[in-house]
C-alpha cells in the first residue's frame, strides 16, 4: 500500500501522519506543495495538520490553490482515497472536495485536549475498524474547527450517512456536533480531531490506530 | 535624510550615561556618528551586555561531563547519549509583553525557538513561566489573555509542543508582567553550529524575513524602567510571523545539511548589530556590511534603523563561497530572502556602508569586548523576622482557599490554548509537575520543568535561589528523570539600588550552590533587570528551567494514585509555615523566613526515588501548598479520595523542602519503608487514597466539590 503525505511550508503534523501510515504498514512518500503531479500509484493521499500558509486569513484557502492540490482533486475525482486531518480538513473544504466550512471556534480560542469522539458510521474504509456508536478518545488542536453547514446540508449528510464522527462534548461550536464528514463516494474523509496523535500507548492512547489499520486492510482488498 | 546632531539629550535617550559616553569618545577618538551612537547603545545596554550581572554570573557552575556547550552561544548544549544532544535556553520578553501582550509574548517564543534552531537543533519542547499582577488589577486580565494567546499563536503555528510552565499572580507584578519563554531542541552532538566566523573574505549572508522599522531600540527599551510614558514605547515592540519562522527553521536545518554554513547567528535583540559583531568578535575577524543589499520591507530606511531594527525571523550566516548556489536554492525553495550583505575582513573593524557613505567604522573587538562592566554596590538582604503565631483554621478551608486561588487552581484554561501534542511524542502533558517528550524514534525521553517561588527569594535570596533549583530537581526526579542541566532566567528590579543588587547576588549564590550540589550545571540563561514601574520593583524572580533524561521507558514514573494506594512522604516535615502559600492566600501575610534547603538531603532523597522507581506508582514533589495541596492534586488526578491521618495545619501546609509524596500499593510501601530505613532516608506513611472525600484527620469534604472549585478557580479569576 502506498500513501502520499502532502507537505505545505507550514504543515506541522506531516511527520506525525507519515508515522501513523507507516505503523499501519504503508509505504509513505512526502510530496512537496510546489510539485504539480502526485507520484504514480498512490493508494491514499494524506493532507496533514498545521498552518499550511500561515493561515492568517482563511485557513487552507491558499493551500487549496497550490499546484499539488489540483492533482489531489484529480486523484479524488478518479475515485482515489484522501484523508484530511485538521488543517487538511480545512483544505478539503476549500477545494470543494468536501462540503461545509470551518470557522473560528465558538470561544474564539485555540483548543488542545483529548475529546470523546463518537463514530457515526462504520461504512467507510476509514471507519470500518470501529463500530457505529463507539466512543473514541482522540486529541483536538485547532483554532478554526467550528464546522458550519446549513440545515439542508446537515440533513443531506445525515440522510446519506456521511457524518463520520461527532463530538460527545462539542468543544468548538460545530453544527450538529460534526467532527468529520465523508464525500459522496465515501472515499474522502475530513476531520478536525487528530487520529494520528493516538497511535501509540505511550503517548495519546491508541484509539486512532484502528483507522489506519482499517485503511490498510480495505485498500489491500479494494 | 540628515542624521541628527549628537547632543547630551540624544545620548541620554540612548540609555547611555555620561561616563559611558566619555568612554566611547576615548575608544574612537572622535564624536560618533548617529548610527555609531545607536550601535554602542545597543551593544552596551543591560539586555545585551549583562553589565550589572556579569561579575556574578561568572561564579555559576557551567561545566560537567554532560555539557557540550555552556553559556555564551545562542543556547546550551547537553549530551543525552547515543550521539544526540539537547539544546535549550530560557529568555525573557517582559517589557514588550507588558506594552503589547500578544506580540510581545509571541515574539518571545519566536526568539527562543530561533536561538535553539540556530544551533542546528529542531525544537521539540517549549515551556513558559508567566507572572502577572493581582487578579483585581485593571490591566491583569487583558495581559493574561493577550500573553497566553500570543504564546499559543506563535508556538502552535510553528509546531512545537508546550509541555510545562508556571502562571502566578502577585501585586508586585502589577506594572511589570514577566514572560519567560523556554525552548529545547534535539540535534546530533557532532553537528552543532556555532556563531564564530572564520576565514577572511567569506560572504556574510542575510536570511529570512525582510527588515522593517519594528523594534528599533527594543533592547534599550528592555533595559529601562517604566513610567507613564509607556504607551509611547509601543512602536518598539516587534511583530511576529510564526509561519515565516517555521520556514526559516526548515530552511536553516536543510541548509546546515549541505555543509554551506561556517557560522550562524540569529538576529535577536539589536538585530543586525549584535549578530554581526558577535560573529566577528568570536572569530577574531572584522565585518564589512553593505546595507544597500539588506532586504527591506519599507522604503527609505536609514542605516541607523537597519542596524537597530528588531524585525523578527532573521538570521545572519557566514557562508562557504563554493556552496552559494546550493544554499540559495534552499532559501528559494522555502520562499525566503537570501542576500549577501557583506564579508568578513582581516582588520579589526566593523564597517557599515550605506549608499557609498561610511555610516559606522568602529574597532570591532573593542566594541564587543569593552562593554562597561559594573561591580554594583549591594547590600545583603536582612534576615526575615521570625514568623509570629498563625491562627489555627479548619484545614479543609485552607485547602479550599488554595485551590480556588488562580495561583494554585488547575491551569487547563491556559494549557488548552497551547498545542501540547504536535510532533506526537508527548508522553506527559503540562499541568502537574514535569512534562515529558519522547526523543523521536528512540526509547529515551526528556523531562522539562520550570520553577521558582518568588516569595521565598524576596525573604531570603540565597535560600530562594537554591530552592528554585531544588524544586526543579524534584520535579524531574518525581517522573523518574535524572536531572542533566539548567537554564536560568533572572528577573529583578533596578540593579542600581543596592538592596535589589543584593537580591540578585544572593539568588545567584544560592543557585550556584544548588546546581553544584545537584549536578545540574547552568548551560544558558538570560538576565532581565529594571523590572520596575514608578520606582517599585517586582518580586525577585530567578526562573529555573531544567531538563532531565529518562534513559528507558521503564524508568519513568507516570502512574496515577488509585483507590487503595498508600500515601507515603519521603523527607522530613517540621511544618515550616514562613512565606507559605497558606499564609499568603488565607491570611494575606508574607512573613517569616523562606524554608531552608538541605542540598545533601535533596540529593539523597532524589537518588532514592530514582533507585526505587519500580516500587512507586505515582510521585509528586512537595512544594508550595505542602502535603495538603499535593495530596489533593494527586487524588484529583487519579479520581480517588484521599484520607490523611493528620489535621495539624503545619504538618499539612508546611513547606519543608526535600520532600515527595508517593502513591503505591501496600506491598510496595512495605518494601519502600525497608529500603528507606537501610538508606537512611526519612519515610512516613501519612494516609491512604480511598473513597470519594478529601479527609484531613476528622474533617472532610467531597472530592467532587473540591475538584469543581479547583477546575474553575483560574477561569473565575481571569477567564
Amino acid at each position: 500500500m502506498k500513501a502520499a503525505v502532502i507537505v505545505f511550508p507550514g504543515s506541522n503534523c506531516d511527520r506525525d501522519l507519515a508515522v501513523a501510515f507507516e505503523r499501519a504498514g504503508m509505504d509513505v512518500t512526502m510530496v512537496w506543495h510546489k510539485d504539480t503531479a502526485l507520484p504514480e500509484g498512490m493508494d491514499i493521499i494524506g493532507i496533514p495538520g498545521g498552518f499550511s500558509f500561515g493561515d492568517y486569513l482563511r485557513c487552507g484557502a491558499i493551500a487549496a490553490n497550490s499546484p499539488i492540490c489540483r492533482s489531489v482533486v484529480g486523484h479524488a475525482e478518479r475515485g482515489g482515497y484522501v484523508l484530511g486531518i485538521c488543517n487538511g480538513f480545512q483544505v478539503l473544504t476549500e477545494t470543494g472536495l468536501l462540503p461545509g466550512a470551518l470557522m473560528r471556534n465558538a470561544n474564539l480560542k485555540f483548543i488542545c485536549k483529548s475529546v470523546g469522539l463518537k463514530v457515526e458510521t462504520s461504512d467507510s474504509a476509514f471507519t470500518a475498524g470501529y463500530n457505529a456508536g463507539q466512543v473514541l478518545s482522540i486529541p483536538v488542536a485547532h483554532h478554526d474547527g467550528n464546522y458550519n453547514a446549513d440545515a439542508e446540508l446537515v440533513a443531506r449528510l445525515t440522510g446519506e450517512d456521511r457524518i463520520a464522527f461527532t463530538y460527545m462534548d462539542n468543544p468548538n461550536g460545530s453544527v450538529a456536533d460534526i467532527a468529520g464528514v465523508l464525500s459522496e463516494n465515501r472515499r474522502v474523509l475530513g476531520m478536525m480531531p487528530h487520529p494520528e496523535r493516538a497511535v501509540d500507548e505511550r503517548h495519546g492512547g491508541t484509539d486512532g490506530s484502528a483507522m489506519f489499520r482499517a485503511l490498510m486492510d480495505q485498500l489491500a482488498t479494494a | 535624510m540628515q542624521d541628527p546632531a549628537i547632543t547630551p539629550d540624544l545620548i541620554a535617550a540612548h540609555g547611555l550615561k555620561p561616563d559611558e559616553y566619555a568612554r566611547i569618545l576615548e575608544i574612537i577618538g572622535r564624536e560618533p556618528t548617529f548610527t555609531e551612537l545607536g550601535i554602542f547603545s545597543a551593544m552596551w545596554n543591560e539586555h545585551c551586555s549583562y553589565k550589572s550581572s556579569k561579575k556574578w554570573l561568572r561564579t555559576l557552575p557551567t561545566t560537567g561531563p554532560q555539557v557540550i556547550c555552556g553559556p555564551g552561544e545562542n543556547a546550551g548544549v547537553v549530551d543525552i547519549g547515543d550521539g544526540q544532544a539537547v539544546v535549550f535556553k530560557m529568555e525573557s520578553h517582559n517589557h514588550p509583553s507588558y506594552i503589547e501582550p500578544y506580540q510581545g509574548a509571541a515574539t518571545g517564543v519566536g526568539g527562543i525557538l530561533r536561538d535553539v534552531f540556530t544551533m542546528g537543533a529542531r525544537p521539540i519542547a517549549a515551556m513558559n513561566s508567566l507572572s502577572f499582577g493581582a487578579t483585581d488589577h485593571p490591566k491583569t486580565r487583558q495581559l493574561v489573555h493577550g500573553v497566553v494567546e500570543g504564546v499559543g499563536g506563535y508556538g502552535n503555528c510553528f509546531g512545537v509542543p508546550t509541555v510545562g510552565g508556571e502562571v502566578r499572580f502577585h501585586p508586585a507584578y502589577n506594572g511589570n508582567c514577566l514572560v519567560n519563554a523556554f525552548a529545547a531542541g534535539l540535534a546530533d552532538a557532532d553537528k552543532i553550529f556555532y556563531s564564530a566566523a572564520s576565514g577572511v573574505g567569506m560572504p556574510v549572508v542575510y536570511l529570512g524575513a525582510k527588515t522593517g522599522r519594528d523594534g528599533v531600540g527594543g533592547a534599550t527599551m528592555a533595559s529601562a524602567e517604566f513610567d507613564d510614558t509607556i504607551e509611547e514605547k509601543r512602536p518598539t515592540v516587534q511583530v511576529g510571523d510564526p509561519f515565516t519562522e517555521k520556514r526559516l527553521m526548515e530552511a536553516t536545518l536543510e541548509l546546515m545539511q549541505t555543509g554551506a554554513v561556517i557560522s550562524i547567528q540569529d538576529m535577536g535583540a539589536a538585530g543586525l548589530t549584535c549578530s554581526a559583531v558577535e560573529m566577528g568578535d568570536k572569530g577574531g575577524l572584522g565585518v564589512k556590511l553593505q546595507l544597500d543589499d539588506v532586504p527591506q520591507r519599507e522604503p527609505n530606511m536609514t542605516a541607523y534603523e537597519m542596524m537597530l531594527s528588531e524585525s523578527q525571523e532573521r538570521m545572519l550566516m557566514v557562508l562557504r563561497p563554493d556552496k552559494e548556489a546550493e544554499a540559495r536554492a534552499v532559501f528559494v525553495k522555502w520562499d525566503l530572502d537570501f542576500a549577501i550583505v557583506g564579508e568578513t575582513i582581516a582588520e579589526d573593524r566593523f564597517l557599515v556602508l550605506h549608499g557609498n557613505v561610511v555610516k559606522a567604522d568602529l574597532p570591532l573587538a573593542t566594541l564587543s569586548g569593552s562593554a562597561p562592566e559594573y561591580d554594583r554596590p549591594w547590600v545583603e538582604t536582612p534576615a526575615a523576622d521570625p514568623l509570629t503565631e498563625v491562627p489555627e483554621i479548619d484545614p479543609i478551608d485552607g485547602l479550599r482557599a488554595l485551590i480556588s486561588s488562580p495561583n494554585y487552581a488547575a491551569k487547563q484554561w491556559v494549557y488548552e490554548q497551547y498545542d501540547q501534542m504536535v510532533m506526537s511524542d508527548t508522553v506527559r502533558t503540562p499541568g502537574l509537575g514535569a512534562g515529558i517528550i519522547r526523543v523521536h524514534g528512540t526509547e529515551k525521553s526528556l523531562a522539562f520543568t520550570s520553577d521558582v517561588t518568588p516569595r521565598y527569594v524576596k525573604a531570603n535570596p540565597y535560600q530562594g535561589g537554591a530552592q528554585a533549583v531544588a524544586e526543579a530537581y524534584r520535579n524531574l526526579t518525581a517522573v523518574g528523570a535524572t536531572p542533566l542541566a539548567t537554564t536560568d532566567n533572572l528577573n529583578f528590579g533596578n540593579p542600581e539600588k543596592p538592596e535589589i543588587m543584593g537580591q540578585l547576588v544572593g539568588a545567584i549564590k544560592g543557585i550556584g550552590a544548588a546546581v553544584a550540589a545537584l549536578d545540574m550545571p547552568i548551560v544558558s540563561g538570560n538576565v532581565s533587570l529594571y523590572n520596575e514601574t514608578d520606582g517599585t520593583g517586582i518580586l525577585p524572580t530567578p526562573t529555573i528551567g531544567a531538563v532531565g533524561l529518562i534513559a528507558a521507558p521503564e524508568l519513568a514514573i507516570t502512574g496515577t494514585a488509585r483507590d487503595g494506594h498508600v500515601a507515603l512522604v519521603i523527607g522530613d516535615t517540621t511544618g515550616h509555615l514562613g512565606q507559605s502559600a497558606l499564609l499568603a492566600e488565607v491570611f494575606n501575610r508574607e512573613e517569616g523566613d523562606a524554608p531552608h534547603v538541605d542540598l545533601a538531603a535533596e540529593k539523597r532523597n532524589g537518588d532514592f526515588i530514582r533507585a526505587n522507581h519500580v516500587l512507586i506508582t505515582a510521585c509528586t514533589d512537595l512544594s508550595d501548598g505542602g502535603l495538603a495541596l499535593a495530596a489533593f492534586e494527586m487524588a484529583e488526578a487519579g479520581g480517588t479520595g484521599v484520607h490523611l491521618d493528620t489535621a495539624d495545619m503545619a504538618q499539612l501546609f508546611g513547606e519543608d523542602q526535600a520532600r515527595y509524596l508517593i502513591a503505591c500499593n501496600f506491598d510496595q510501601a512495605e518494601a519502600l519503608m525497608t529500603t528507606a530505613a537501610q538508606a537512611g532516608v526519612p519515610i512516613h506513611s501519612v494516609g491512604k487514597f480511598t473513597g470519594d472525600t478529601v479527609r484531613f484527620g476528622h474533617v472532610e469534604a467531597p472530592l467532587a466539590d473540591l475538584a469543581a472549585l479547583y477546575r474553575s478557580g483560574f477561569e473565575t479569576a481571569v477567564g
